[in-house]
Parts: structure tokens; C-alpha cells; sequence
């Protein structure tokens, strides 16, 4: 996987990200924020930006901003400014777009990530975060469904997004998904983002550039727009390297610029270069006071925040009693971690035996169907109810999976699917002594040369006794008993 | 009917002794004989505002409604009207119909019960001090009618000065109340940043606009500022505070009152008339038992620069929405999108926006930022420094509203610096947020003369007392230009 960087050379790499805020209603406005809806049906007057009309910051934007300050050990500043970026563009309803600049709402913090070495060991690696600060979204612009025009849709302007910016700490394309992996794990963690990238709620922007290994200046960099996968962010940075070491050792020189990745080539072409950019002339908006941060909320957010990833894993490992290899695996998605929880406390079962349903059945089965663990075909508490049959004995492991395959396919619905299937199929398991010793005995009776073999000292025979009993009992006999039992009759 | 107090209509309305369409026919009756010639009104909502008058006797008529139903007051158009053209005297909203209400007219229409009898004309986006910038012409002052009635309220002074209005809503960027009211003898008040909502008032700077009244007495503009006033979830910028009774204060004596007069603002260019009504006002309220002081606003000579760069720096930020996208001017058969912007705005604008939306832009470029706009808000801390220090020795500060009355139409047309000069005492109060206010105290040569007064911030209700009490000492506000009784 991925190219390898050219001897002597390293690439700089630093990512901004736009992430939408999960709130019911925009930044700045009370319309509401859904994504797809009819174009201009979620544009109220001030998302317009008609005349008169003023802006009101929501206070559940500005606590999700600070929730993510906290989420990575970032200064969170007690007054913060917004200020206007301006520039034209349809899209734009105002002509400026409401941002911070100068005192952005988060400040220093960072992400540890983790890589594979050569050797695959895992080692971490800290990347600095420079800032996040909150700003609105534009609308879009729609070029394809028109000749000569263009639809404007203003549904998304408002919308409010964090913008966060990365120390230039970043080496390379792994890294760089890495990071972004590790930051959209956090965001979807805290609830403050739905992580989706194929809507948008979760975008990047790539500033790379390449030096030779040694050099003390950074070079020329480029700034690659909205690269909406994390596999199209490997690619775009890695044509990116590429390019510009291609063009210096070609006695070339890098221009500072935006470009644009084509997923479809997977190249990145010119979009402007840096002497068109627009000179934004930010100032603070005097529609809207400074916002001041109080300790007291600071710490109340603090107190709130939820576990996060690292945390669960460590507690996954300690109290559960799971390998570092499951912990990791049942933590990657809150709400997996959340459903692999739900299942331990309400079967009772062992840790471990829950985290191999949940971790090889239950996956298993969300990857063939293609769903996602936010909207499992089996709820925790059915997957629970099934467990609980194995803990007493009333299926053996082998039959839960019949059972569970049955919970797929829908045959009962409900927390009590497993007792309802296990039911109607007539799957309970044999435990009745009396009853498997009967069977025992007429399969023993039905045998007598292989019993003769085995007592003449054909060991190897006991696993067809007992496969003999099984299909005796259509799978439903205890198979310890079934061992136990056959054992004491086998010595005859 | 129409030289009638608020106070004096407000209780007729309730004796039954008229109607309020009575009254308000009464009112567009004169705005069909008299603004032909005064052109004080962009817009007439008659039918609208009969309609209105009839909703406001159903109510008299059970008992009910506010202090102002029935009473029929103009808006300027500034304010955003629900179905009723709003165009900020600007081309460039021509067309524009508003889908929904300022607060402020919400307020007064909606709650307290007044009538609306139309849409007054203002300087373009409110930028000018002599109502000459506007797309639908200039004002005349019905004082001498060859001369402005100032700006950018002028229609709004204008329709109140000639007896077309009760009273008039009004807002002040840099002295657009005040020094209308100076140059047609009216009371105009602005009261402090944030104590009346702006939501739905088209912005021009927003840090420094802030709405008022015109009218013809300080009790007049009482009634109708109480009913403005008050904290709007929709103006992040609105005071979270109480609004006082500011009628009940009225009668608050002045004696005891501490009265500074700023050495700055008695200085060369003032108009010797002007000086000699302005000093002849203090020795009203000495007489009345205030203790007059000189005090010195040192930073005060800053204002005018200091406002020249933030006041075109946020106009030309909150101009920017009007691209011809969405709404208002769009210049035909535009070939791309940049020459639709810049052709929109090109027709959509007059001269004197375009001026402003320049040096704007200019002083917030980079490079320029520090040393320019930077720069206004230091001082502008300053000038507010100026105030807090001088409100530690007196209650009041007095000056005159401007330094010279009513100029004559067209003559300062071409020569912005001296146009923008017009406002050099009112500005500094927009700076610092406090309240302030022009009273009528007597004319110069025939011309109308203002007396400033600035008060403390939230102190309203101290002013239109000081204001009050003049006027029942003297008879200023009760004059009448002729031809208009």
C-alpha cells in the first residue's frame, strides 16, 4: 500500500478539516439543518440575508465547539471573536462568510495517532493541532442541471461547521488518513458530527509541499480542496509528493496554489493560483458581541463529555478482561462499543464470549448485509437474549448460531427473538439425563460391531458415538452431558 | 388635529371626540396637499394605514389597545414593512417588498397600536446629512423650502416639521436624527446602542446605528421611544436591560442638574446665531437650578475621522449582500457573473454609496487594516474614555446640534469633506454608544436652531426630563413653519 517517498526527500503536510456540527438548527439562524431536503426550503430570511436581517449565534454550536477543544487537551478561549471573511460568490448570500479569525474559540491542542512500523509495531506519533474556530457553511452552487445558469441552493448556508487546523506535523499520506481517521473517530465519539463524508459533514483540505530531508525551510506549498474519502486524501497527497518532487528535480518551482482532486483520474489540477486570491478583509463582526466562556461552563461541558476512545479501549481491556486486539476492535465506533456493552450487562455471559459475537458474528453480519451498527439487523438486547440461552444451557454454541442466523433473517422480532425461535424450532437442549441416557442406549444397541471395536481399544470411535447421539437428538443433546454419559456407558 | 400633541390625540381618540380614521385621513389629507412639494414620502400606505385606523376604533371602542392606538406615525424607510416597499432610498431596492417586520415596527404597529401612514424618504442606505443622496430626490425643509431639511432622516423630519406625521421614526448612524431635527425644529432623540432592536433596520454601520423618534416635543418622542425601546433575542446587540419610564421621569426637576458645556464644541466654526440661541438655552436651564460646568472632551475633534473609516468600513461589509442574486437591482443581459455584480451594484448605487463602500473597502485591505481601521477603534476607545470620565462630573452634556442651520439645497453637493462636517458635534455620541438628543431653541435669521444634549448611557429617561422641562419654560417647539400651520 501507497507510493513510497523518494530517498532524500520528505513531504510537510498539514490538514484543515470542516466539520459540521450536529445541531438541530443553523449557526446563525433558527432553520433547520438536514441534509437533502427540496433546494431553498431550509432558508429562512437571515440565511437569505435579506436586508435587516441579523445574526444570533446557537449555544448548542458553541458547546460542541468547546466539547472538542476539551476532547484534545485544547485551550479554550474564555472570549472569542467572530469576524467576517468577505468575498462574492452566489453562494454566499451575505458576501462575507461569519468566521473567527484572530481568537478562535479552540486553541493549541492535539491527536495522538498510531501507526504501523516496518516491524508491525505500533508506535505513536503526536500531531499538533493549531486552532479550531466555528464558522457558517456556504450554500452550493449546482452548474450540472442547467445550460448558461446557475441553481443556487442555500439549504446548507448556515449550517455551522468547526474548522480545524494541524500543525504542519504530518509526514506522510498514511499519516495523514491516520489523522483523520483518529479525528473523525472523535467528533462521531462526541456526537458532535455525523462523520459523513459522502454529505459533506466531514471534509478536508490538504496543504502539502516537499523538501529535501535536512532542509530547515519549509518549501512551496500547495493547498489541495475538499477531498471528500480518506482514500481520496491518500491519493490526492500522494500525486501531490509526487508532482511537486517531479517538478523540482525537473528544475522546476512549486507555486502557491489551490488545486483540485479528480477521484477519477486521481490527480490534482490547478483551481487558482495564489494571485487571484481574494483579500478577505476580516474584521469582527459587529453584529455579533465577543463571546465570553465562563470556568464554570468550561467545567460543566468538562464534566459532561463522554468516554472516549483511548479510555473505553483501556477500560475494555482492564474490567472486561479482553485482548488489546478486541478492545481495539469494540471501541473503533461508539455506538459498537455502546451495543457491545449493552450485550455484557443484560446476558450476564462472560466478556469474552460476548466480544466474539459481537466482534465476528455480529460484524460479520453488518459487512454482508452492508448495514451500519447505528441500525443493527439484531438489536444488543436480542443478541443478549440469545446469549443468556447459551449461559443456561438451554443451546449449545452450535445451535445459538443456527438461532442467530434465523435473528437475521427475521424469522422473530423483538428483544425475545432467541426464546421465540428456540421455541418454534423445538431447539432446547436435551440436559434431561434420563432422556440422553435412553438415546445412548439405542444408539449403542444399533452399533454393536463399532462397540465391540471400541471396546477392543479403538479410542478413536468415541467422536462417532457422539456424532451418533447428536443426530439421535437433532443436535439438541448437552454435549458435555452427552460425553460424560457415553463415557460411563462406552466402559460398559 | 395635526399641531396636537400624542398626549393631547391620544386622550381625544379615547373621549371619542374623533375617530382614528378620523384622524388619519386628516394626516393623508395633508400628505396629498403638501408632499407634492416637500417629497417627504417614498412610499403612502393609505389604504393600508384607513384599514389599520379602523382595527385601532374597533378597539377604542371595547376599552382596549396600547397608548398609541389609533395614533398614526410615519417610518422611515429604513425599516422593513411586511408587503410594503422598503427601499433605504436606494435603487438598489427599488422593487424590494419586505416578507416580514422590523421589531421596531413590529412594536409600534403591531403591539402598541399606532397607524403607519407611509414609508419616509432618506439619504441612500442612510448615508448623507442633507437627504439629497437619495434615488427618489431630495427633501425641502418646510422651514424655507430652497434649503435641506438635513439627513439622512430628513423625510422623516420633514413630514413631522410640516404637520404631515404626529411623529416619525428616525435612526441616527452619525447624527441622522439630530441634526435633521436641528435644521426643522424638531425634538429628535437617539438613545444608547442597544436599547432599541435593530433587527429588521437595514444596516448601515452596525456598531453605530441606532433607531429613534422625531417629534415635535420631548413628551411626544417619550410615547413613542417607550413603545420602541426594549431587548430583542434577535439583535445579539440589544440591551438585556429594563426599560424605564420614561414619561413618569418627565417632570423630574432640573434643579440640582450638573451641566457640562465641552470647550470643543464652542469653537470658530460655530455660527455666531447658532452660538448666541445655544448660550441663551443654558441660561434656561441655569435659571431653572442646574449647575452648568465647562468640562473638555479632548478626544472629541478625532470623531469625524475616527468615524470616516469605521462607518464606511462596515458599510461596505453589510453592502455587500446587494450582488443582484437574490433580490433588488439586477443589471440586464450581463454576459458572466462577474459583470452582473459589478454592473448590479454599479446601477444599483448612487455616488455617495459608492464613495463609502470604497474608502471601506479600502481601509479594511490588507496592508491598510492597522494603520486605518485599527487605528478609528483606538481612538474610537478614546473618545468613549472622554465621555466615562466627563459623566463623573456632571449629568449632562450640552452643545449645539450642529454649526450652522439649514444650508441651501445642492450647495454642498459637490464637496463631501464639507458635507460630512455637518455632523461634527453629533458624531462622537454614535462612537461612544451614550444617548443623545436636539431640541428646538429658537431660530437664526429665520432658520431653526438645535440644542444637543448627551446624556449617560441607559440615562433616557434623565434627558427627555432636562428636555422636558425646557420646554415648559419655553415655547421653541411649538413654533410652526409658515404655510404649514
Amino acid at each position: 500500500m501507497g507510493h513510497m517517498i523518494p530517498d532524500g526527500w520528505e513531504a510537510v503536510i498539514g490538514l484543515e478539516v470542516h466539520c459540521q456540527l450536529r445541531t438541530q438548527s443553523k449557526i446563525f439562524s433558527g432553520a433547520a439543518t438536514a441534509y437533502g431536503a427540496e433546494p431553498n426550503t431550509q432558508a429562512c430570511a437571515v440565511d437569505l440575508a435579506l436586508p435587516g436581517v441579523l445574526p444570533v449565534l446557537n449555544q448548542t454550536a458553541l458547546r460542541m465547539a468547546v466539547t472538542f477543544g476539551l476532547a484534545i487537551d485544547a485551550d479554550i478561549a474564555r472570549r472569542c471573536v467572530f469576524a467576517r471573511k468577505h468575498y462574492f460568490y452566489p453562494d454566499l448570500p451575505k458576501g462575507y462568510q461569519i468566521s473567527q479569525y484572530e481568537l478562535p474559540i479552540v486553541g493549541k491542542g492535539h491527536l495522538d495517532i498510531e501507526l504501523e512500523d516496518g516491524s508491525h509495531q505500533t508506535v505513536t506519533k503526536r500531531i499538533g493541532i493549531t486552532r479550531a474556530h466555528m464558522e457558517e457553511d456556504a450554500g452550493k452552487s449546482l452548474h450540472e442541471a442547467y445550460t448558461d445558469m446557475t441553481g443556487i441552493d442555500l439549504n446548507r448556508a448556515g449550517t455551522p461547521l468547526i474548522e480545524i487546523v494541524s500543525e504542519p506535523d504530518i509526514r506522510t499520506a498514511a499519516e495523514a488518513v491516520a489523522y483523520l481517521k483518529k479525528l473523525h473517530q472523535i467528533v462521531v465519539y462526541l456526537g458532535i458530527c455525523d462523520g459523513n463524508m459522502q454529505e459533506g459533514s466531514f471534509r478536508c483540505d490538504a496543504n502539502v509541499s516537499v523538501r529535501k530531508i535536512g532542509a530547515e525551510q519549509f518549501g512551496t506549498r500547495t493547498e489541495t480542496k475538499n477531498v471528500n474519502s480518506f482514500r481520496y486524501v491518500e491519493h490526492a497527497i500522494e500525486y501531490e509528493i509526487e508532482r511537486q518532487i517531479d517538478v523540482i528535480e525537473a528544475g522546476g518551482k512549486i507555486v502557491q496554489e489551490t488545486r483540485l482532486f479528480n477521484p477519477d483520474t486521481g490527480e490534482t489540477r490547478t483551481m487558482r493560483v495564489k494571485e487571484d486570491a481574494n483579500d478577505y478583509r476580516y474584521f469582527p463582526d459587529p453584529d455579533l458581541l465577543p463571546v465570553v466562556v465562563s470556568e464554570a461552563q468550561i467545567d460543566e461541558i468538562r464534566a459532561s463529555l463522554p468516554e472516549l476512545p483511548e479510555a473505553k479501549r483501556a477500560r475494555f481491556e482492564s474490567d472486561y478482561g479482553l485482548s488489546a486486539y478486541d478492545a481495539r476492535t469494540l471501541t473503533g465506533e461508539r455506538a459498537l462499543a455502546d451495543y457491545y456493552e449493552t450485550v455484557v450487562k443484560v446476558s450476564g455471559a462472560e466478556p469474552k464470549l460476548c466480544a466474539n459475537w459481537v466482534s465476528t458474528d455480529l460484524l460479520g453480519a453488518l459487512n454482508k448485509l452492508g448495514k451500519d451498527i447505528t441500525a443493527p439487523p439484531v438489536s444488543a438486547e436480542a443478541l443478549a437474549g440469545l446469549l443468556k440461552r447459551i449461559v443456561d444451557k438451554t443451546v449449545s454454541g452450535k445451535i445459538a448460531k443456527d438461532v442467530f442466523e434465523a435473528m437475521l433473517a427475521g424469522e422473530a422480532k423483538g428483544d425475545d427473538a432467541a426464546d421465540a425461535i428456540i421455541e418454534a424450532r423445538g431447539l432446547v437442549q436435551i440436559t434431561d439425563e434420563s432422556a440422553l441416557a435412553s438415546a445412548i442406549d439405542t444408539v449403542l444397541q444399533n452399533n454393536p460391531a463399532q462397540l465391540a471395536d471400541y471396546r477392543g481399544g479403538k479410542d478413536k470411535l468415541f467422536g462417532f458415538f457422539v456424532g451418533q447421539v447428536m443426530k439421535a437428538t437433532q443436535g439438541k443433546a448437552n454435549p458435555e452431558a452427552v460425553n460424560r454419559l457415553l463415557k460411563e456407558k462406552l466402559v460398559g | 388635529m395635526h399641531k396636537d400633541s400624542i398626549t393631547t390625540l391620544a386622550a381625544g381618540l379615547r373621549a371619542k371626540k374623533f375617530s382614528s380614521r378620523e384622524l388619519t385621513a386628516h394626516f393623508l389629507k395633508r400628505i396629498e396637499a403638501y408632499d407634492s412639494a416637500l417629497n417627504s414620502f417614498i412610499t403612502v400606505t393609505a389604504e393600508r394605514a384607513l384599514a389599520q385606523a379602523d382595527a385601532a376604533d374597533a378597539l377604542l371602542a371595547k376599552g382596549e389597545g396600547g397608548p398609541l392606538t389609533g395614533i398614526p406615525l410615519a417610518q422611515k424607510d429604513i425599516f422593513c414593512t411586511e408587503g410594503v416597499r422598503t427601499s433605504c432610498g436606494s435603487r438598489m431596492l427599488d422593487s424590494y417588498v419586505a416578507p416580514y417586520d422590523a421589531t421596531v415596527v413590529q412594536k409600534l404597529h403591531r403591539e402598541a397600536g399606532a397607524v403607519m401612514l407611509g414609508k419616509t424618504n432618506m439619504d441612500e442606505f442612510a448615508m448623507g446629512s442633507s437627504n439629497e443622496t437619495s434615488w427618489y430626490g431630495a427633501v425641502k425643509n418646510p422651514w424655507d423650502v430652497t434649503r435641506v431639511p438635513g439627513g439622512s432622516s430628513g423625510g422623516s423630519a420633514t413630514a413631522v416639521a410640516a404637520g404631515l406625521a404626529p411623529a416619525a421614526t428616525a435612526t441616527d448612524t452619525g447624527g441622522s436624527i439630530r441634526q435633521p431635527a436641528a435644521l426643522t425644529h424638531l425634538t429628535g432623540i437617539k438613545p444608547t446602542y442597544g436599547r432599541v432592536s435593530r433587527y429588521g433596520m437595514i444596516a448601515f454601520a452596525s456598531s453605530l446605528d441606532q433607531a429613534g423618534v422625531l417629534a415635535h416635543s420631548a413628551e411626544d418622542a417619550a410615547w413613542v421611544l417607550q413603545s420602541m425601546s426594549g431587548f430583542d433575542p434577535r439583535d445579539s446587540t440589544s440591551a438585556e436591560r429594563p426599560v424605564d419610564d420614561l414619561l413618569a421621569s418627565l417632570n423630574q426637576p432640573v434643579k440640582g442638574l450638573r451641566i457640562g458645556l465641552p470647550k470643543e464644541y464652542f469653537t470658530d466654526g460655530l455660527d455666531a446665531g447658532v452660538r448666541e440661541r445655544v448660550e441663551a438655552a443654558v441660561k434656561v436651564f441655569e435659571s431653572l437650578g442646574a449647575m452648568v460646568t465647562e468640562i473638555s472632551l479632548p478626544n472629541a475633534p478625532l470623531s469625524v475621522p475616527t468615524y470616516y473609516v469605521v462607518a464606511p468600513a462596515e458599510a461596505s461589509s453589510n453592502l455587500s449582500r446587494y450582488d443582484g442574486v437574490r433580490y433588488g437591482h439586477r443589471a440586464e443581459g450581463a454576459k458572466n457573473l462577474e459583470e452582473l455584480y459589478r454592473r448590479s451594484r454599479a446601477e444599483g448605487f448612487g455616488a455617495e454609496v459608492q464613495r463609502r463602500i470604497m474608502i471601506g473597502t479600502y481601509v479594511l485591505s490588507h496592508g491598510y487594516y492597522d494603520a486605518y481601521y485599527l487605528q478609528a477603534q483606538k481612538v474610537r476607545r478614546l473618545i468613549c474614555d472622554d465621555f466615562r470620565r466627563a459623566y463623573e462630573q456632571v449629568d449632562l452634556i450640552l452643545g449645539p446640534t450642529t454649526q450652522a442651520p439649514a444650508f441651501k439645497l445642492g450647495d454642498k453637493t459637490d464637496d463631501p469633506v464639507s458635507m460630512y462636517l455637518n455632523d461634527i458635534y453629533t458624531i462622537a455620541a454614535n462612537l461612544a454608544g451614550i444617548p443623545a438628543m436636539s431640541i428646538p431653541c429658537g431660530l437664526a435669521d429665520g432658520l431653526p436652531v438645535g440644542l444637543h444634549l448627551m446624556g449617560n448611557y441607559f440615562d433616557e429617561a434623565r434627558l427627555l426630563g432636562a428636555a422636558h422641562q425646557y420646554q415648559q419654560t419655553t415655547d421653541f417647539h411649538t413654533q410652526w413653519p409658515r404655510g404649514f400651520e
